[in-house]
């Protein structure tokens, strides 16, 4: 049913029609709606039969899920920016055992300097610790995703990341058509497990690996992994047909059929990208498109490539910074486009909540069509504090801390967005 | 950036008034009208008693931008304590709605400039705590002025927006709050039909 409602209580309820057995997160913003919400659920008993455990830390809450999946349940938890990084370790045990766990993350900057708002430098982080990883761009995105995690997950036998913007889309009112539990019960069947810690058959998982068959195994996970290349966009067809609705998937195009300049970017930024897409073509006939990125790990290098290879440019709009290098994602789309001659552009925007707009957006396609762009740009970088910092630093002697200076020049006490 | 089929809409606030509730009853009202909206709050470290700004964007069509709101057409301002503290009337346009709660006047509150700049008819003071404290004991002025919100812009109807109150609001402080802002909606309309009294 159609209804206005939080992005958070629309993914809570989906989750909750998928059946977890077992939710086990601990509390961080922009989280902390989603597990409330499950955790409502399970103690009115509309969501039965399911364990929700406390526990004291996110290294905990994905050990838990960990120890459920591995005894056949389905396990499911949540989290945001540092409570990702507190669970780093348990991250890749989940992925190397093949553990089919699903989790939201609520996108979210990593400090230092500690800041609670969006961008994606939490689960850019964790690329590489072998689980899934898909985007949503909007709340009805979010939930649909949610479904297909669990389907994605347990049919490839890995765990999958749900990614959504912070607050932009968790704290986020606007209509959802929350998948109902009959149709989600005959998309999502129950959880058969690959395996199984049970006591009336013991076994062991988690075995040591040495020399001799390590790198087998993690080669085993790679081809795992690329094997979602094609369950992916099955799933995705499937939900359209089951839902009536399409959603993820690996990447969409967005007016690229006679595209010059293609914009790539994931999650919910590609709306205001749409936008001004629009205004620039309509206004200006700028031969301009986007390509969302849905499924970020495995990355589909494929369908970047045939995506991309008939532009002359590219930006990539990133809202992760790989520190002494730029982009993250650029970096993978470059290697998509090997051998492709076109200008590529790298654009770090919206970091720690810094409001990506269409005005600036504007500016900034039309300097990449003029050839005015260079290869790695800040989006609406504020270069006063930086040089003013800068002149601080190169004075020598004790400058003191950047984030301190930067405020005490900015005139705020605490942050704000606005 | 807004197409311009959309209505956008930016509520100040302070911590503990209801700010960002406000910003979704106007969404779940505009929803009731079989209309698209999007609600969110500017998220900063919510404290009661600090500044507060929520956003919500009314429109015929999906809305896709995720921007805050930066050119508001209408401005909802919960406490008039703000207006020397925050950038409160930033990018009102001349042709832009504001609704204060305030038991002063325009003038006394050291508006006149304002009132100068903005057309006569959409700039208008309302004592929605006052009104909410009649109704509910308590001067929450939030739920109250939204009905106030209906009357000035035409946006939404009364009866939308007291039945988002009464869902979000189960029970008696459903009906109190609808019935302020059926008090706020009325007075506003009095005051928009003989500008004057503005």
């Amino acid at each position: 049913m159609l209804r206005q409602i939080e992005g958070s209580a629309a993914v809570a309820e989906t989750v909750a029609r998928c059946r977890p057995e077992v939710v086990c997160a601990y509390p961080i913003s922009p989280q902390t709606h989603i597990v409330e919400g499950l955790s409502d659920l399970v103690r009115a008993g509309d969501l039965s039969p399911c364990e929700y455990m406390t526990v004291e830390s996110e290294f905990a809450a994905l050990s838990v899920c960990i120890g459920a999946a591995a005894a056949g349940a389905r396990a499911y938890t949540a989290t945001a920016s540092q409570g990702l990084l507190y669970m780093a370790e348990a991250l890749y045990n989940a992925s190397g055992l093949g553990l089919p766990i699903v989790m939201t993350v609520a996108n979210r900057a990593l400090g230092s300097p500690i800041n609670i708002w969006n961008d994606h430098s939490d689960s850019m982080s964790q690329r590489d610790c072998g689980w899934l990883q898909l985007y949503a761009e909007d709340n009805q995105e979010a939930a649909d995703l949610h479904v297909q995690a669990f389907r994605i997950a347990e049919e490839l036998s890995l765990p999958v990341m749900v990614c959504m913007d912070g607050f932009i889309l968790t704290h986020a009112v606007e209509r959802v058509d929350v998948p109902e539990a009959g149709p989600v019960d005959a998309f999502l069947p129950p959880f058969e497990p690959r395996q199984l810690l049970d006591p009336a058959e013991p076994m062991t998982i988690g075995a040591m690996v040495g020399p001799e068959a390590f790198a087998e195994v993690k080669y085993l996970a790679h081809a795992k992994q690329l094997q979602a290349l094609d369950t992916i966009p099955a799933v995705a067809a499937e939900f359209e047909q089951s839902f009536g609705r399409s959603s993820g998937g690996l990447v969409r195009g967005y007016r690229l059929e006679d595209a010059e300049t293609v914009v790539v970017a994931l999650g919910s930024v590609l709306g205001t990208i749409e936008e001004t897409i629009d205004a620039m073509r309509e206004e200006e006939g700028m031969p301009i498109g986007a390509l969302a990125i849905k499924t970020f790990r495995p990355f589909p290098m494929e369908a970047v490539r045939a995506a991309l290879q008939g532009a002359k440019r590219v930006v990539v709009l990133e809202k992760a910074l790989a520190v002494g290098r730029g982009g993250i994602v650029s970096a993978d789309v470059r290697m998509a486009l090997s051998g492709i001659e076109l200008d590529g552009h790298t654009v770090i925007a919206g970091l720690g909540g810094r409001p990506i707009t269409g005005a600036s957006l504007r500016r900034l396609f039309g300097d990449a069509v003029a050839g005015r762009l260079g290869p790695l740009t800040f989006l609406d970088l504020n270069w006063e504090l930086i040089e003013a910092e800068l002149g601080r630093m190169g004075e020598g002697g004790r400058s003191g801390p950047h984030a301190e200076n930067i405020l005490r020049e900015v005139g705020v006490v605490a942050g704000g967005s606005h | 950036m807004a197409d311009s089929g959309t209505f956008q809409v930016r509520i100040h606030g302070r911590g503990g008034q209801g700010a960002v509730t406000a910003a979704e009853l106007l969404a779940i009202a505009a929803f009731d009208e079989d209309r698209h909206a999007q609600a969110f709050p500017s998220f900063g470290s919510e404290r009661t008693g600090a500044p507060v700004v929520s956003f919500c964007r009314l429109s015929d069509r999906p809305i896709r931008t995720r921007e805050p709101v930066a050119a508001p057409d209408a401005l909802i301002v919960l406490d008039a304590t703000l207006i020397h503290q925050v950038k409160l009337f930033e990018g009102l346009g001349p042709d832009g709605y504001l609704l204060l709660n305030s038991s002063r006047s325009l003038e006394e509150l050291g508006l006149s400039d304002l009132l100068g700049r903005l057309r006569p008819g959409r700039i208008l003071g309302i004592p929605a705590g006052e009104i909410a404290r009649r109704h509910l004991g308590k001067p929450l002025p939030n739920a109250a002025l939204l009905g106030g919100f209906a009357a000035l812009t035409g946006q939404l109807g009364l009866p939308s927006v007291q039945a988002a109150i009464r869902e979000r609001f189960p029970g008696t402080a459903g009906v109190a709050n609808a019935t302020a802002a059926a008090e706020c909606f009325y007075t506003v309309r009095e005051c928009v039909e003989t500008p004057s009294h503005a």
